[in-house]
């Protein structure tokens, strides 16, 4: 999938990512689980904790130059929190990271999400591999001009 | 008669270690004459793919459990303890006979099947009532309520943090009013409930008691169970509220108040459940639950209150996944190793306070998303597992719940299955089937060891709080589920239709609830605040908060002054809300963050 010079690139500036766990919902196994795995192949992970509302997640996106945020719902909120969260990425001129979606999302959702911008929604038994190397390889390169 | 106390019970250390394999002659003679040629001639093969991870050291398959525990290849008498005859008290007795491996009755299922309970609740309180009716319709024993998010965190439907939540992952509770609803047409004097709510289970139990009232029903003849177990919560599932040191004393409240006024009813029930779905191993679920019973106990000790007088009524839930043996093990050993721990840590004295009582759920971390009809054969697997392990009642998953809640057909056939397994598999007929196996008494021994093993180092952190604090349990988890995730990745563990035996799918049929629950809800709210008395609901959320903050002791035969039960009850009557009792609690205890483990 990647190329070479672009694997050269990223071990010189590990691609970060956060991943985060909005809304009440509390299962956060598959979240650990993921950030481990990414944390595994390289990545630099910060984790968010639970319960973080879209205005969190963006902050702390910008505050730790992410280049990718990896959203887990699981409780159905998913329509009420990305379009949210999108707006406020848009708003603050951070519409360049990646975001990518995780959990139990109805089928009958998934166009609505992505048209709000969400790259790719990742469903219950997803490889572990799969979500990793589509995140190296979508992932706008850091240290780069903007 | 001596009471005992937290201070002076003794700690029970874990028993000696598995009995050394003493082989008989003709044992030996089938391992050099039929085994040796036959493991010559053909090799065994690891079940997955061959990674290397899965071969001893000297080159030979290595087969576990899917929590990763070595299983050999034939179990023999020379698996069990040498003295394994001469002390069946000590192993296994008989059943309704000490140390309760067998069961707590006497005649298994022969008298009376075990309770089909299926866990159900969606959208508003008004369509669940019409789901429960079919429910019972169709045969179910008993109900089992799931509420909302916004419920189980103490929140309003109108609550802004409620957005995008309401009614998706379970039924939205506002207020009496909507309790009222939910049972409506349905006897409460004969139905028993279960109540899966936890941070706010005293309010959700003041609502439900009060709409018994109203029915007309006797507190003394209800009977059902409330989930109310926090310390899962901290550990595993992550809906808590409030710090652990008031949530505890909020659940020691409700032992308080059950033990004088529902004597039927079980205030608790401590959770395996979440702690595997979380991912944990079949041991880790068991051992943490369990001593997490052991930390209810503690706290009630040191309320003052009688181990005989509450421990009869504490009841647990565990999970049914999808290692067979495994899983009959580990509720054979959890009656046991309850028993020991009641008797020899806490000298209760009734019988009734040794027995271990348990509900179990088939694994829903264990349904697939891909090929969903293949999780009714795992569930019917995992059932007749929870069935032979002496099991008091059963939920059953539906096929369709890696994807959504489940639609009305897959909850259907999810007590078609526990039927079937009642009605035609003839498995009931006989108590404890397994007893005896030496593969099984060889895992439930193990079981049993490796629990105490576990209650050892918890008790040397100083129990099971301290524990949460330090993230002990936490952590154990996530090591747990990530070897798993990477056993799966690795495809060492095969699941079928998701990293082998893959096929091209259509999206299924799922039961989707929209955001007009919570419109509806608000709706409702809104009446409610303008119909009923503001002075008064301000008034008792004062009277309660009062409470809140003062320091329970018992007295015996009455309730502590300080018990929060009757303030809440007081609250629910005057229609206050969930998320206005909840709030009222918050400004007394604050609220807990965890900090994070990854």
């Amino acid at each position: 999938m990647t190329t070479e010079p672009r694997v050269a690139q990223q071990n010189k500036f590990p691609i970060r990512v956060l991943v985060a766990k909005p809304g009440l919902d509390g299962h956060d196994r598959g979240a650990k689980v993921i950030a481990r795995a990414l944390r595994d192949a390289g990545m630099e992970v910060i984790y968010t904790g639970l319960r973080q509302t879209p205005e969190m997640i963006v902050n702390a996106s910008i505050q730790e130059d992410v280049q990718c945020i990896g959203l887990s719902i699981l409780s159905g909120a998913h329509n009420a929190i990305v379009p949210r969260l999108m707006a406020l990425l848009k708003e603050r001129g951070a519409d360049d990271i990646l975001v990518v979606l995780g959990g139990t999302i109805p089928a009958q959702d998934i166009e609505f999400l992505k048209q709000q911008g969400v790259a790719a929604i990742f469903g219950p038994g997803t490889p572990l591999e799969t979500t990793v190397d589509f995140i190296r390889a979508h992932v706008k390169p850091r240290g780069l001009a903007a | 008669m001596s009471r005992s106390t937290a201070e002076d019970v003794p700690k029970t250390s874990a028993p000696a270690a598995g009995p050394v394999r003493n082989v008989s002659p003709a044992e030996q003679q089938w391992i050099d004459n039929i085994l040796a040629p036959a493991l010559a001639k053909s090799p065994e093969r690891p079940i997955g793919a061959d990674t290397g991870t899965n071969r001893n050291p000297d080159g030979t398959a290595r087969f576990t459990t899917i929590s990763g525990v070595p299983v050999e290849r034939l179990y023999t008498p020379a698996d069990l303890p040498a003295d394994w005859d001469q002390h069946p008290d000590k192993y296994l007795g008989h059943p309704s006979q000490a140390p309760y491996t067998r069961g707590i009755h006497a005649t298994g299922y022969r008298g009376k099947l075990w309770t089909m309970r299926q866990f159900s609740g969606f959208a508003t309180p008004e369509e669940t009532n019409q789901r429960y009716k079919y429910l019972l319709q169709a045969g179910g024993g008993g109900l089992s309520v799931a509420f909302d998010l916004p419920t189980l965190m103490g929140y309003d439907s109108d609550h802004a943090n409620s957005e995008g939540e309401v009614g998706k992952c379970g039924v939205a509770i506002d207020s009496l009013e909507d309790m009222e609803i939910l049972f409506s047409g349905i006897d409460l004097e004969k139905t028993t409930v279960s109540m899966t709510i936890n941070s706010p289970a005293s309010v959700l139990w003041a609502m439900y008691l009060v709409v018994a009232e109203q029915q007309g029903a006797d507190w003394k003849k209800i009977s059902g169970t409330l989930q109310n177990d926090i310390l899962k919560e901290y550990i595993a599932q992550k809906e808590y509220i409030y710090p652990p040191a008031p949530s505890m004393r909020l659940v020691i409240d409700t032992f308080e108040f059950g033990s004088l006024f529902t004597p039927r009813f079980n205030p608790i029930s401590i959770s395996g459940y979440h702690i595997r779905e979380a991912g944990a191993t079949a041991l880790q679920e068991l051992a943490f639950t369990i001593y997490d019973g052991v930390e209810y106990v503690e706290w009630a000790l040191r309320r003052g209150l009688d181990v005989d007088d509450f421990a009869p009524r504490l009841s647990f839930f565990f999970n049914s996944h999808n290692d067979f043996f495994e899983e009959i093990a580990k509720f054979r050993a959890s009656r046991k190793i309850w028993y020991r721990l009641m008797t020899d840590r806490f000298h209760a004295r009734q019988s009734r306070s040794q027995l271990m009582r348990f509900h179990t759920q088939t694994a829903g971390v264990s349904l697939t998303a891909q090929q969903p009809m293949n999780n009714i054969a795992r569930v019917a697997i995992q059932a007749l597992a929870a069935v032979l392990g002496g099991t008091q009642s059963l939920h059953t998953d539906s096929y369709d719940e890696a994807l959504a809640l489940p639609t009305e057909e897959a909850a259907r056939i999810a007590l078609r299955t526990q039927q079937i397994l009642a009605y035609e598999s003839g498995v009931a007929q006989t108590v404890d089937p397994l007893g005896g196996s030496y593969f099984v008494e060889n895992l439930t021994l193990k079981m049993e060891q490796g629990a105490f093993q576990y209650f050892d180092k918890l008790d040397a952190m100083g129990g099971m709080v301290r524990a949460i604090e330090q993230g002990f349990p936490q952590k154990e988890l996530a090591e747990s589920s990530y070897q798993y995730a990477r056993a799966v990745e690795a495809k060492e563990k095969i699941i079928v239709g998701v990293n082998d035996f893959v096929v091209e799918e259509t999206p299924q049929q799922i039961l989707y609830i929209g955001e007009s629950v919570r419109d509806s809800q608000t709706e409702k709210l809104k009446r409610l605040r303008a119909r009923r008395s503001q002075a008064e609901v301000t008034r008792l959320l004062a009277a309660l908060r009062q409470a809140a903050a003062r320091e329970p002791q018992a007295e015996k035969g009455k309730i502590s002054s300080a018990n929060t039960m009757p303030y809440i009850l007081d609250c629910v009557r005057a229609y206050a809300t969930v998320g206005e009792i909840c709030e009222a609690l918050r400004d007394v205890y604050g609220t807990y963050e965890e900090s994070s483990w990854t």
